[in-house]
C-alpha cells in the first residue's frame, strides 16, 4: 500500500491519456458486463429460478415443428409419476402488425391449470367466464397495459400459421381476465401470453386438425425426470409419432439454441473487443514507460530494486484495468433495470461479474508484460545519461 | 589518518562499442577516500571523472579491480544486492535534480523511505525533516515544475540526505544553476559535510564550485593526475 500514491501519481502523469485509455476500458467492461446479462437471459431460460422442476416436456423426436398427435396424451397420462398432463400449439400471432408479437397459446382450460397452478392468480369470476366464454381470452397484466386492452374488449389477432375454414389468418377473441403471474420473473417470462381455447382453435382451423405441437406433464417426483422422459418416449418408438421428451428447463436451452449458440456468439464479440483493447492499453502503457525510462532510473538509482520496478508498473496497468471494468461493469449492473423492461430474463449474475474481474486482472497482466519487461531491462547508466 | 570510506584498488572499466570495439575509460585506478571527506573530482569530459562516480555509487560494476565503499565489496555484488546497498549507503544528487514531476516535494523526498519499513507518518516527519534541513520546508506541498532550479536541487539533495546514507554521491550538482543559487546549493553541501560529517563525492566543472570541496582530485583520460 505504501506505494499506492506513487502508482497513482504515475497513472495520472498524463491526464489526458489516461482518461482515453480509462473510457476505452470502461465501454469495454460495459459491453462485456450487458452482453452477460444477454447471456444469462439464454443460458438462464425461466430466470435461473427452480419453478419447472417438476415439469416435462413432449415434442416430436425429429423436429419440434413437426406435430404430435391428440390421442397420444392417454398414453402419456398413463405412465407411472406423471400426474397431469396438457397440450398446446403454435399460434404464431401478432395484433394489428407484426411488430406486435404476442405469445398466443390455445389450451385445454382444466389440464392446463392443472400442470400451471404454481404460476398465476386468475379471479375466481374470471376464470368462472374463461371456462363458459368459447372464444374467451386470459391475458398477461403486462399484455393488456402494453395494448391498453381490458377485460370485455373484443380482439382480432394476426395468426402467421393458421387459416380459419374461411381462409381468414386473422382470429377474434374476447378478453375475459387477467393472468396474474405470480412471481417478478414469471410476469417476465410471460409478458406476452395470451390463453385461449384449444377446442375452438382446433374446431376453427383449416388444417393440422387433432394434433398439437408439444405435450407438458407435471410430475410426482423432479429427480425422476430423466426416468419419465424415457418412459415416455419408449411408448412411442418406432411409432409415426415418435416423441423426445425432456425437462421444461433443457427444452427452453434447447429452443433458444436453435438460435444459434449465442453464447459462443457473444463471447466471440468480446474476445475481438478485448483483443483490440488489448493492442489499445498496451500501446498506451508502453508508450507511458518509455516517457518516464529516466524516471524509473532515478527510482532504480534510490535502490528500487528489479521486483519493485515490476511491481509498480504491473499495479499501474492493474490500477487502470481494474479501475475501468469496475466502473464498466457498475454502468452495467445499473442499467440492469432498464434492460430488465426490453428483454426478459436479462440478469447479472455474480458468475457474470467475477469472469469481468479475472479479465480485467489477466488483461493488466498482458498488456504490462512488454512495458513492465522494459522497466526491468533498463541500464541506469545509459537511461540517466539519455537526459543530456 | 581517517578510515578510508572509498577504497579502489587498481579498478579497470571498459566498455565495448559496437561488435568489437573496447574502449578503456579507467584503466589501474587506485584512490582512497577518508570517511567525511568532502572531495570535488575535476577533468575534462571523457576523462571517466562520471564513471569513477557510478561505480562509487554502485550505479556500475567494474571490469577489473576491487572497489569497497562503505565496507562493502562492491564488485562482488549482485544487481539486487547492489540496489540494496544504494539505498542504504548512498545518496545521489544529479545535474538535473531528476525529482518525480508528478510528486510534490515532501512526496520525492518520501522514495527513498518507502524502501524501509518506516510507518507513513515517520516517512512523513523525515521528509519534512530533511527538507527544513536544506530550507525548503515551506515547498513542501509544492510540485517540481512550481520550484526554482536551485530549490529543486535543494529538494533533490533532502532526497539524498533522508534515508541517511553513509555517502553523498553528486554529479555535477551546480551544472544547470546560476551562480547565485549554485552557491546556495554548494553551502548546503558544504554544511553537511561540515556539521554532519557526511561524506561527499562531486564531480564538477566548475573551478569554483570545486574551491567549496577540502580536497580535489583531478582525472584525465581514465587516470588520476593531480590530487
Amino acid at each position: 500500500m505504501k506505494f499506492f500514491p506513487l502508482v497513482w501519481a504515475t497513472l495520472w502523469r498524463k491526464k489526458t491519456r489516461t482518461i482515453f485509455t480509462l473510457l476505452s476500458i470502461v465501454v469495454a467492461f460495459l459491453l462485456f458486463g450487458l452482453l452477460e446479462t444477454v447471456d444469462y437471459a439464454f443460458s438462464h431460460p425461466g430466470g435461473g429460478s427452480n419453478s419447472g422442476a417438476d415439469r416435462l416436456i413432449t415434442i416430436n423426436k425429429y423436429s419440434i415443428t413437426l406435430p404430435l398427435q391428440l390421442a397420444q396424451l392417454g398414453d402419456i397420462k398413463s405412465v407411472p409419476g406423471v400426474t397431469a398432463v396438457t397440450w398446446l400449439s403454435w399460434f404464431g400471432a401478432y395484433y394489428q402488425e407484426p411488430k406486435n408479437f404476442v405469445f398466443a397459446e390455445p389450451i385445454d382450460s382444466d389440464s392446463y391449470f392443472k400442470v400451471y397452478n404454481d404460476d398465476y392468480v386468475i379471479a375466481d369470476q374470471q376464470m368462472q367466464a374463461f371456462r363458459t366464454t368459447r372464444t374467451g381470452v386470459l391475458v398477461s397484466a403486462a399484455l393488456l397495459q402494453k395494448f391498453g386492452w381490458k377485460v370485455g374488449d373484443k380482439v382480432p389477432l394476426h395468426s402467421t400459421i393458421w387459416t380459419q375454414k374461411d381462409g381468414s389468418l386473422d382470429w377474434t377473441f374476447d378478453i375475459v381476465g387477467v393472468l396474474n403471474p405470480k412471481t417478478p420473473e414469471l410476469a417476465s417470462q410471460q409478458a406476452t401470453i395470451f390463453l385461449f381455447h384449444y377446442e375452438m382453435f382446433d374446431e376453427g382451423r383449416n388444417f393440422g386438425k387433432g394434433t398439437v405441437a408439444w405435450f407438458e406433464e407435471r410430475i410426482a417426483d423432479p429427480a425422476q425426470s430423466a426416468a419419465l422422459s424415457n418412459k415416455i418416449d419408449a411408448l412411442f418408438a418406432n411409432s409415426a409419432n415418435e416423441t423426445k421428451t425432456q425437462p421444461a428447463k433443457d427444452f427452453a436451452l434447447a429452443f433458444l439454441k436453435q438460435l444459434g449458440d449465442i453464447g459462443f456468439i457473444l463471447h466471440a464479440i468480446l474476445g475481438a473487443v478485448f483483443f483490440t483493447l488489448l493492442f489499445l492499453t498496451g500501446n498506451t502503457m508502453m508508450q507511458s514507460v518509455r516517457e518516464r525510462i529516466p524516471e524509473l532510473a532515478v527510482l532504480k538509482t534510490l535502490g528500487f530494486g528489479n521486483p519493485t520496478i515490476l511491481g509498480l508498473v504491473v499495479g499501474e496497468s492493474l490500477l487502470l484495468c481494474g479501475i475501468g471494468a469496475l466502473i464498466g461493469l457498475g454502468f452495467s449492473y445499473a442499467a440492469l433495470p432498464g434492460l430488465k423492461k426490453l428483454l426478459q430474463g436479462v440478469d447479472l449474475s455474480p458468475d457474470g461479474v467475477t469472469p469481468g474481474f479475472l479479465i480485467a486482472v489477466l488483461f493488466a497482466l498482458i498488456v504490462s508484460i512488454l512495458p513492465a519487461a522494459r522497466a526491468v531491462r533498463l541500464n541506469i547508466i545509459d537511461a540517466l545519461a539519455s537526459q543530456h | 589518518m581517517k578510515e578510508a570510506i572509498v577504497s579502489l584498488r587498481n579498478v579497470g572499466k571498459r566498455y565495448t562499442r559496437g561488435k568489437q570495439q573496447s574502449v578503456h575509460v579507467l584503466d589501474g585506478l587506485n584512490l582512497d577516500i577518508p570517511k567525511g571527506d568532502f572531495v570535488a573530482l575535476m577533468g575534462p569530459s571523457g576523462s571517466g571523472k562520471t564513471t569513477l562516480l557510478n561505480l562509487i555509487g554502485g550505479l556500475d560494476k567494474p571490469s577489473s579491480g576491487e572497489i569497497t565503499v562503505a565496507g562493502e565489496r562492491l564488485d562482488r555484488l549482485g544487481g539486487g544486492a547492489l540496489s540494496r546497498w544504494r539505498a542504504n549507503h548512498v545518496g545521489f544528487v544529479f545535474q538535473f535534480y531528476n525529482l518525480m514531476p508528478m510528486l510534490s516535494a515532501q512526496r520525492n523526498v518520501e522514495l527513498p523511505l518507502l524502501l524501509t519499513k518506516l510507518p507513513a507518518a515517520k516517512r512523513r516527519a523525515n521528509a519534512l525533516a530533511a527538507l527544513t534541513l536544506v530550507g525548503i520546508a515551506d515547498r513542501a506541498k509544492h510540485k517540481p515544475n512550481e520550484l526554482s532550479g536551485g530549490q529543486a536541487q535543494r529538494v533533490a539533495i533532502a532526497r539524498a540526505l533522508v534515508a541517511d546514507p553513509t555517502i553523498l554521491v553528486c554529479d555535477e550538482p551546480t551544472g544547470d544553476l546560476d551562480r547565485k543559487s549554485a552557491d546556495e546549493v554548494l553551502h548546503l553541501l558544504q554544511r553537511l559535510n561540515r556539521d554532519y560529517g557526511k561524506s561527499i563525492i562531486m564531480v564538477t566543472h566548475d573551478p569554483k564550485a570545486a574551491e567549496f570541496a577540502s580536497r580535489q582530485l583531478h582525472m584525465d583520460k581514465g587516470a588520476l593526475t593531480a590530487a
